[in-house]
């Protein structure tokens, strides 16, 4: 028998009411039953970051988290950062500095980026490394990456504009 | 790969967690799942009831206490217990441990009881907490009993916890001299680490007694019995020749296990490299307290 939960939760602000089976993982809740599929799914453990969303602002592995333990909360997908008529200054800075190739993992490097700077606005090159530490690209070697992020860091944007 | 199907309780007290567990087959506290949903997605550990211990207020807090011991609750992420104001005045090397678990999405979520509790050889904190001489508070249907962390991981993945008990708080004192990490590693987890906390004497001149810990080497913590020995009781300056004469007998008694994080004679070398660094770490903060 398999045991079924209600869940309520805000995904990218909009509220979601839904009965869940207790071992479902957020991912396949948000990719398969609400049919987001920008959250990509690689080593399914923990490591690469590819699957990275916002719980309550603070990134998370949803390859490795209960669709119940997001009951009562709110989870922010790359949809959810994604303006409707174009990109954020985010997504910008990495199309200008090439800070993608493959983009497989770029949703997640997204996500851990705009959690980086709502935390920390202008972060040091030091702070950028070791918060971005575990998200991991197989194709840039990291340094377009780097640059993008940097180039965010050094500006001076009022809280409504990020 | 999906976990097997398994019932989802919340309790809000310690009590009605440790029923749950013990009224279930094989049921399990759960909290951050980092290390758990991680086994149980490999299908390497099963159970048929997760008890969320998330809801039990008062298991996050972390104070100084009146007895001067510092108490961290054990549901406290990693992300907590780094920026926690308590810990970075009174052990910054635990604040910057914590702030260096895995990744940062790990240290969202993953929480050092639950970090203890898996047993994990390749993990930073219960070298650290070792180190500084903690107890672990487990709470179970017969009361409370304290567990002091040398003894608490008993092998690989295998605690002294039994299954209906649960790690609540993990307590130590207050430290009175320099606590130092290291770690070498090549992926997420350790290959080895070491850790030193020195209790100084009035002056901070002479070390009065030092606690030095290696981690990841064999199943658990072990003491350099040998290191602590040298260092009772000499003066700070006296310190590298005192560990150098030692080292090669203090090394050649750990235990080590050979991986794929390297060889036995390798992983000593490293042992002792991260030692003498805490050491200069150590002299240096001694020297300006």
């Amino acid at each position: 028998m398999t045991d079924v939960l209600p869940i309520s939760f805000s995904l990218n602000g909009q509220a979601i009411a839904i009965d869940v089976p207790t071992h479902t993982l957020l991912i396949d809740l948000i990719r398969d039953r609400l049919g987001l599929k920008g959250t990509k799914r690689s080593c399914d453990m923990e490591v690469c970051g590819a699957c990275t969303v916002l719980l309550d602002g603070e990134p998370i592995s949803s390859c490795t988290t209960l669709a119940v333990d997001v009951d009562q909360r709110e989870v922010t997908t790359i949809e959810g950062v994604t303006p409707p008529d174009g990109l954020s200054r985010i997504q910008k800075a990495f199309v200008l500095h090439g800070g993608l190739q493959c983009g497989f993992c770029t949703p997640g490097f997204i996500m851990a980026v705009t959690a980086l700077l709502k935390a920390t606005p202008h972060p040091t090159d030091e702070q950028i490394r070791h918060y971005l530490h575990g998200n991991l690209c197989r194709c840039t070697g990291y340094t377009k990456i780097f640059e993008a992020v940097r180039s965010l860091a050094a500006e001076q944007v009022s809280e409504d504009a990020a | 790969m999906l976990p097997s199907p398994f019932a989802f309780e919340r309790p809000s007290t310690i009590a009605d967690a440790v029923r749950a567990v013990r009224e279930s087959g094989d049921g399990m506290f759960y909290s951050g799942g980092t290390e758990l949903l991680l086994a149980m997605k490999m299908r390497v550990i099963h159970t048929d009831r997760l008890i969320d211990i998330k809801g039990i207020l008062g298991l996050d807090r972390i104070v100084l206490n009146d007895a001067n011991d510092i108490e961290i609750g054990a549901r406290c992420t990693h992300n907590k217990i780094a920026g926690d104001p308590v810990i970075r005045e009174h052990v910054p090397a635990l604040s910057s441990l914590c702030a260096n678990v895995a990744n940062v999405r790990v240290r969202s979520v993953g929480t050092i009881g639950g970090n203890l509790c898996f047993g994990e050889p390749h993990a930073d904190p219960p070298t650290m907490l070792a180190a500084l001489d903690a107890r672990l508070v487990l709470n179970g249907p017969g009361g409370t009993r304290v567990v002091h962390a040398d003894d608490f991981i008993r092998s690989e993945l295998e605690t002294v916890r039994e299954p209906d008990e649960v790690l609540t708080v993990i307590v130590f004192p207050r430290p009175t001299g320099p606590v130092t990490y290291r770690r070498f590693k090549h992926g997420e987890r350790p290959s080895v680490n070491v850790a030193m906390a020195w209790s100084l004497g009035s002056g901070g001149r002479t070390i009065r007694s030092a606690r030095v810990r290696v981690g990841a080497l064999g199943s658990r913590p072990q003491p350099l019995k040998a290191i602590e020995d040298v260092l009772q009781g000499i003066s700070v300056a006296e310190v590298r020749p005192a560990i150098e004469a030692v080292l090669p007998t203090a090394l050649g008694e750990l235990e080590v296990n050979e991986d794929r994080h390297g060889g036995a004679d390798y992983k000593r070398h490293l042992a002792g490299v991260l030692l003498l660094r805490n050491a200069e770490e150590a002299i240096a903060a001694a020297g300006s307290a």
